[in-house]
């Protein structure tokens, strides 16, 4: 009975909280270039909307086109069960459980290319193509950082794993996986969530030709990915384990809250940068999860 | 105190040279410091200051058995530049001279460090007082040859100092208190760190190896020479390798004291002998005769490298060929800066028949050809002799014949060369240049000397500088 | 102590990597000037007493790395115009992994040597060795002169900060010698790349092809 309550509790938490992130990033962004911006809870409204609508689909796409979107977001719900919630734990941990997550966000982003190169567009097919091969990268960071944590802790179950390193590993730490979600969430400096030009989209031009709830499954699908980062990136850098558990979840909300401002800081400042340098970038966040890496393995052995 | 002094006059001169208003008076003080120099430098020969143990700067064996040369070198040397700064009135030599001085005051200093810190200081700062030097002639080429000189040879000077660093944590592993003079270094013997010696041991091989020019750290020699006026190339192929190979002895005394000299042996002998073979494939294929100096130079610091692995009597030798290989490249270069002057360019294609044009420097350029490649009785035959002796004698027989291969092939790529300018009939592009220039004494004397010299060397090898030389050899492997 | 000096260690290993993988010129040198500066400061720290000579030679050396030799760089590239490396001979994303692999390697031979028990914990082996790497594949891997005076530059911090093992008992000679090799040899390398600029009119290394065998 209480395990019903808890998962309905949790379920509850990543299914609802997720779209206030894109709200409170546009937010950060209209704050900082002087403007008013759309209300925080715009994309509620925006899902609401998308899910009366009916979909328009190509003659050419497959049923795969309507499916694929919904096996996405459970993958990424999937993985969101198994990331824990500060204090309260994770919904379901095993041994291994971090390699089941990184699978998951995997299958995840797999759908979403196989959805886009369903209409047979050739825009879509581009920005499958520059996704994936972002993805390359981000995966190796994002396996170097949960090395560097496993390292760290001994252990390679979520719930045990994401405490803070010692020292310059933390801040190494943060600044890769900061660096790795802006590349996985479809960020500037690496891509422009607002950009609908046709040479420019990445992560916009797969979703171009979806429509109705499809999109919006998408749309809440992509928010629950930036809460689940934001998530891990606050668990792995603040020293929870030393609070109570309501003084801990404050915490962990205000390290949410932190990173997401931060997002929006940095779309506000920084320009997206040409796609020849973004290799250089990502391998720069590769090399700054490798130093954690190091530090915590030398730590360990001095 | 006259070890100071010795220092001192070329450093005070090359001050007063910098100073000096007159343009064509200044070459002048060339041959007065020279002069002085080497007065100086035979009065310490003959009659040797004590050297206290523990000073880092003195006249000890090892300086006794080469500095001589040098200053022989740099007197005739400076004879000739006043003459051959004549004939370049057209350029301001402030610098020129003033860098020349400084070099053979820093020389000096090198060749006298006895602490690893004050020899490396002295060859960084003659590097680097070698740079004007060799841009004198002021054209693109020139440039692009100092260039490549500083980039090559300011990496060697930074890993020698890392050796230099690592030797004295070599010490410091060891319990050594700080005292970084050679002798301190030797005492400490079996107590250096050997993991950290023999570190030490690569990174200055390499990096006092760029300085002689070694292969394969040799690449910045063959611009540098080809580009550089004849007197700079002879000062630097005489007395700059000698103050690195120097170092390299005195280093290698330090290894041996650790006892790794089994493996110092060998790396001088693969350098060496790779020197050698690069040296002599090049000098089969090189069309300009100023670069083909500047090969044979490498292959003589093979030469040098391969002796000084041989043990006390390859060292000996090796001191030998010093002196007969300063000597005869002195020639050799001055007569090749006269033949340069006279045919307008350094390449084989465009040089013909200098035997008509300029036949005193032809001569002399033939002759310390052959004398370069051994040809007795001067000098360099008599050196080799003792290097080949000291070889067989360690029952090096493999490295023995690799070494005279490399020295036949060497003799082939020369005589093709040389015989290539100075035979046949002018051009007449050349014909026109060598109007302008003259054979006067000036410029034909002291390359003439030099080669009497390495004639008298070989021939009468007084004893006075065989037992030098021994005594430098007990100083380098001194029995425990 | 010995972790402060860890972290402004690990700060200098963190610039070489900038230094390896950018291409914009004033970048560079300021990644080289910063390094120069992080290092002036450490003889400070490493000593307990305050001796006047190392306070002044750390001054002297940061002044050095961090205004003059910046400010001659900077003449220079605007001398010449030039403020990119555009086509280097090892690109930008294999150096920095280049820059990497050889922090690792250092500090993977650390473990193997033998090292004096104060000097044990700390970073100052492996530091150098990555730093001189790294200015090794800068000196190869850069086509304008520019970068390779940078490269140069973080080659002798590299150095410099091998010689901090032995500054407690050699402390005077060991800064003398860097700070001998670093004024005159930029002084000079200035000179250089101005009159090679002049005769060339542009600092690329690549032209200097003039001379082959």
């Amino acid at each position: 009975m209480i395990t019903i309550f808890d998962i309905i509790l949790r379920l509850a938490c990543w299914l609802l909280v997720a779209p206030l992130l894109p709200g409170i990033i546009n937010k950060v962004k209209a704050w900082v270039a002087g403007r008013r911006g759309p209300p925080v809870l715009q994309l509620y409204y925006d899902l609401a909307r998308l899910w009366k609508k009916s979909v328009v689909m190509s003659t050419l796409a497959s049923p795969a086109f309507v499916i694929l979107p919904a096996v996405a977001w459970v993958a990424l719900l999937g993985a969101a069960m198994l990331v824990p919630l500060g204090p309260a734990g994770a919904g379901l941990s095993f041994r291994g459980d971090v390699l089941l997550m990184l699978y998951l966000l995997a299958l995840g982003r797999f759908c979403t290319a196989w959805a886009a190169m369903e209409t047979g567009s050739a825009f879509e097919g581009m920005g499958a193509v520059r996704e994936v091969s972002y993805a390359v990268l981000t995966e190796a960071a994002m396996v170097a950082a949960v090395l560097s944590l496993s390292v760290q802790t001994g252990s390679i179950s979520l719930a045990t794993m994401l405490a803070p390193p010692a020292g310059a590993g933390a801040i190494l730490l943060a600044a890769g996986l900061f660096i790795v979600l802006l590349a996985e969430n479809c960020r500037v400096p690496f891509d422009d969530p607002n950009t609908h030009l046709e040479l420019t989209m990445i992560h916009e031009v797969m979703v171009l030709d979806h429509s109705g709830p499809p999109l919006a499954v998408i749309l809440h699908g992509a928010a629950m990915k930036l809460l689940l980062f934001a998530v891990l990136l606050a668990q792995a850098v603040l020293p929870m384990g030393r609070f109570g558990p309501f003084a801990s979840a404050a915490v962990l909300v205000a390290g949410v809250l932190a990173v997401t401002a931060g997002v929006g800081v940095v779309e506000s400042l920084l320009a997206r940068f040409a796609f020849r340098r973004v290799p250089l970038l990502l391998t720069t966040a590769f090399l700054l999860c490798l130093f954690a890496l190091l530090v915590a393995w030398k730590g360990g052995m001095s | 105190m006259k070890s100071f002094v010795l220092i001192l006059v070329p450093l005070v001169a090359a001050v007063l040279a910098a100073l000096w208003p007159g343009n064509r008076t200044r070459p002048l003080l060339l041959p007065a410091a020279g002069t002085l120099h080497s007065l100086l430098a035979f009065w310490m020969f003959l009659d040797p200051p004590a050297v206290a143990p523990g000073t880092w700067l003195g006249f000890d064996p090892l300086a006794r058995a080469v500095l001589p040369a040098v200053s022989l070198l740099f007197l005739v040397c400076a004879w000739y530049g006043v003459a051959y700064l004549k004939v370049r009135s057209e350029r301001p030599n402030r610098v020129f001279v003033a860098a020349l001085l400084a070099v053979l005051g820093l020389l000096s200093a090198g060749l006298q460090a006895r602490h690893v810190g004050l020899l490396w200081i002295f060859t960084e700062a003659v590097t680097l007082a070698a740079v004007p030097l060799l841009h004198f002639n002021g054209t693109p080429r020139a440039f692009e040859a100092t260039w490549k000189y500083l980039l090559v040879g300011g990496t060697g000077i930074a890993l020698s100092l890392l050796g230099s660093l690592c030797l004295g944590y070599a010490s410091l592993y060891g319990g050594g208190q700080g005292d970084l003079t050679f002798e301190a270094l030797i005492a400490q013997g079996g107590g250096l760190s050997r993991t950290w010696v023999l570190i030490a041991w690569v990174l200055l091989l390499v990096g006092y190896g760029t300085k002689m020019g070694l292969a394969p750290m040799h690449t910045w020699k063959p611009e540098a020479y080809g580009e550089a006026p004849g007197i700079v190339g002879a000062l630097l192929a005489g007395g700059v390798t000698t103050v690195a190979f120097s170092a390299i002895l005195r280093v290698r005394s330090v290894v041996g004291a650790a006892g790794e000299g089994l493996i110092a042996d060998c790396t001088l002998l693969a350098i060496g002998l790779f020197s050698m073979l690069v040296a002599a494939l090049f000098l089969l294929g090189t069309r300009d005769y100023k670069r083909m100096l500047a090969y044979s130079s490498i292959e003589h610091m093979g030469i040098l490298t391969i002796g000084a692995s041989f043990g006390p009597a390859g060292v000996a030798a090796a001191l030998f060929h010093v002196w007969s290989n300063g000597l005869t490249k002195g020639a050799l270069f001055l007569s090749a800066g006269n033949i340069r002057r006279a045919a307008g360019s350094p390449s084989m294609d465009a040089v013909r028949g200098m035997a008509l044009l300029t036949p005193r420097s032809a001569a002399i350029f033939v002759t310390g050809m052959f004398a370069v490649t051994a040809l007795p009785p001067f000098g360099p035959f008599f050196s080799e002799l003792k290097v080949v002796r000291a070889a067989l004698e360690t029952g090096h027989w493999g490295a023995t014949a690799m070494f005279l291969v490399c020295l036949l092939l060497a003799f082939f790529g020369l005589t093709r060369v040389v015989f290539g300018i100075v035979d046949g009939r002018p051009r007449a592009a050349t014909r026109a240049g060598s109007q302008r220039f003259v054979e006067t004494a000036g410029v034909i004397l002291p390359p003439l000397a030099l080669l009497g010299l390495s004639l008298w060397l070989g021939l009468f090898t007084p004893d006075v500088l065989v037992d030098a030389w021994s005594a430098a050899v007990s100083q380098l492997f001194p029995t425990p | 102590m010995n972790s402060n000096l860890n972290l402004l260690i690990g700060l200098a290993m963190g610039l070489n990597l900038l230094a390896l993988g950018t291409g914009r010129l004033p970048a560079l040198i300021r990644a080289m000037s910063a390094q120069g500066v992080i290092l002036g400061v450490m003889p400070v720290i490493m000593e307990h007493e305050l001796d006047w000579r190392v306070a002044l030679v750390a001054l002297a050396t940061m002044v050095g790395k961090g205004l003059i030799i910046p400010a001659l760089l900077r003449r220079a590239t605007r001398a010449v115009s030039i403020d990119r490396e555009l086509e280097p001979i090892i690109g930008f994303v294999p150096s920095l992994l280049l820059g990497a692999a050889g922090a690792i390697a250092a500090l993977a031979l650390t473990q193997v040597l033998p090292l004096m028990p104060e000097h044990a914990g700390s970073l100052l082996v492996p530091g150098a060795l990555a730093t001189v790497f790294t200015g090794f594949i800068l000196l190869i891997g850069r086509t304008k002169a520019i970068s390779q005076v940078c490269g140069y530059l973080i080659l002798e911090n590299g150095i410099y900060l091998f010689g901090l093992l032995l500054i407690k008992a050699m402390p005077l000679l060991v800064e003398a010698g860097v700070l001998l090799d670093l004024t005159v040899g930029v002084f000079i390398i200035g000179i250089i790349v101005d009159r090679i600029q002049r005769a060339f009119d542009s600092l690329d290394t690549r032209k200097l092809t003039a001379l082959r065998e």
